[in-house]
């Protein structure tokens, strides 16, 4: 035997199930009221600095579906790449959203500002992205993933440049559709499988 | 709000440094056949793993200026306090810690559960048990100083889910915590000592240690039950920590 450690081991993830709705987006499954404040409702308030974006996207399984049940949330930097929270970050960026897909297209839509890059440890940039954490029935460990532009200058983000395949990094880089509009489909499974995260 | 940038200010400068690399093997497998929804849900490739940036150690910060008095009060929030729901009373009540064992302060908590009878109030649950026009089924909290929360609530029903063609859910509580980070995000569930339905379900099976599954089963607590009121159910939940390193400040492999 040996002596024991003072760490404990994190608490295992369950799936959110198909009812994640009713604790998390009340108003989403025709549950209005149930908190006086809702939040994730949007990761910006009137008057957020930078360019207003739209990304619209489906999460597709394994067999070309498009899940209705899923429950995606993001994470982001302001216009400046600063996180709220950090010192000078535009008050008017919460960063964090939750959305579900339409149950008729099975698409989902998320407005925000577009981030600024943001530091690295090492003293070098990460390009623009959002951080993406999908749940859902059938998924029983939240999964991450980021959302990158295919309109910034990805060359020298060290997260894309460690996926050896370019097809798969593909995967993570929203295509433009428009004028601040953006496609980004997430497959969970199979033909150009989205690049899942840990870190 | 000035209370909440303080608090928010006083974790920044607890949370530096990168978070613990998650260890995968305490959770389930993405892929698990017995659960049939994974099958076509479960990311085949692998993983890319690689420490933790800025974007995962910052995370969304809630104020107690979010909740409302009945947040935690499962039994009366449906109802803003008008008509309790029906069902055995129950106090769930723990703490959020990291892997360090240190406690996290100001972390909202979620939670959703079905009714009495095993009904969700949503209009996709279609089991014939009644809805209870007195009990919605989602609560929230935010840790105190020493990390400890507590809802009141009803004890949930069981309920029948079509997977095999005779599967029961046991008695359970979904929970949601954010903690200090994004990758800290966490979505769990919380079962009750002795519930005959643990073994059985094919949920709780896809976390393979013993060990890591009895973490999710939280233990009858009298000492924090309210004689001729309710039961209490402990359940403390452990998110991960961040590296403790004498060498903070120092750029990574210097
Ligand atoms: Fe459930």
């Amino acid at each position: 035997m040996v002596q024991k450690l003072d760490t404990l081991v994190e608490t295992p993830s369950q799936t959110a199930g198909p009812y994640v709705h009713i604790g998390l987006m009340p108003s989403y499954c025709g549950n209005a009221g149930a908190f006086e404040t809702e939040i994730g409702l949007s990761p910006i308030t009137d008057g957020a600095r930078g360019q207003i974006i739209e990304i619209v996207g489906q999460v597709i399984d394994g067999t070309g579906w498009a899940l209705r049940d899923a429950m995606i949330e993001s994470w982001q930097a302001d216009a400046a790449g600063l996180y709220p929270g950090q010192p000078g970050a535009d008050p008017k960026v919460t960063g964090h959203c939750r959305f579900g897909a339409d149950a008729e297209s099975g698409e989902f839509t998320l407005r925000t500002v577009k981030p600024g890059p943001t530091p690295t440890r090492a003293g070098g940039q990460q390009a623009p992205h959002i951080a993406l954490w999908v749940v859902a029935r059938g998924i029983n460990i939240g999964l991450q993933t980021r959302i990158y532009f295919e309109d910034e200058d990805n060359s020298a983000d060290p997260l894309l440049a460690r996926i050896e395949q370019r097809p798969r990094a593909e995967t993570l880089i929203a295509k433009k559709t428009g004028d601040g509009t953006y496609r980004f489909d997430i497959r969970l499974q199979g033909d150009g499988e989205t690049v899942f995260l840990d870190l | 709000m000035t209370d909440t940038t303080t608090d928010a200010i006083k974790d920044r400068i607890r949370d530096g440094g990168p978070l613990i690399p998650r260890n995968r093997a305490a959770h389930p497998p993405a892929y698990d056949v017995d659960y049939k929804t994974s099958v076509t849900r479960a990311p085949r490739w692998p993983l890319l793993s690689l420490d933790s940036t800025i974007t995962e150690e910052t995370g969304p910060t809630f104020g107690h200026d979010l909740l409302g008095p009945l947040d935690n009060n499962l039994i009366l929030n449906w109802t803003r306090g008008e008509a309790p729901a029906v069902g055995e009373r129950i106090l769930m009540h723990g703490r959020v810690l990291d892997e360090n064992a240190r406690p996290v302060p100001n972390t909202l908590v979620e939670i959703w559960q079905a009714n009495a009878g095993g009904r969700y109030r949503h209009m996709k649950d279609t089991y014939f048990a009644p809805l209870d026009p007195n009990f919605g089924g989602c609560g929230r909290t935010i840790t105190d100083d020493n990390g400890c929360y507590e809802f009141l609530t009803i004890r949930p029903g069981a309920y029948p889910w079509p997977n095999r063609a005779n599967d029961w859910r046991p008695m359970h509580i979904h929970v949601s915590v954010f903690g200090h980070a994004f990758g800290q995000r966490l979505i769990s569930q919380m079962y009750f000592e002795g519930d005959p339905l643990i073994p059985l379900c094919p949920i709780a099976a896809t976390i393979k240690s013993r060990s890591q599954l009895d973490s999710l089963v939280a233990p009858l607590d009298m000492a924090r039950s309210k004689p001729m009121d309710y039961l209490a159910y402990k359940f403390d939940i452990v998110l991960r920590g961040r590296r403790q390193t004498m060498f903070e400040n120092k750029p990574e492999g210097m």
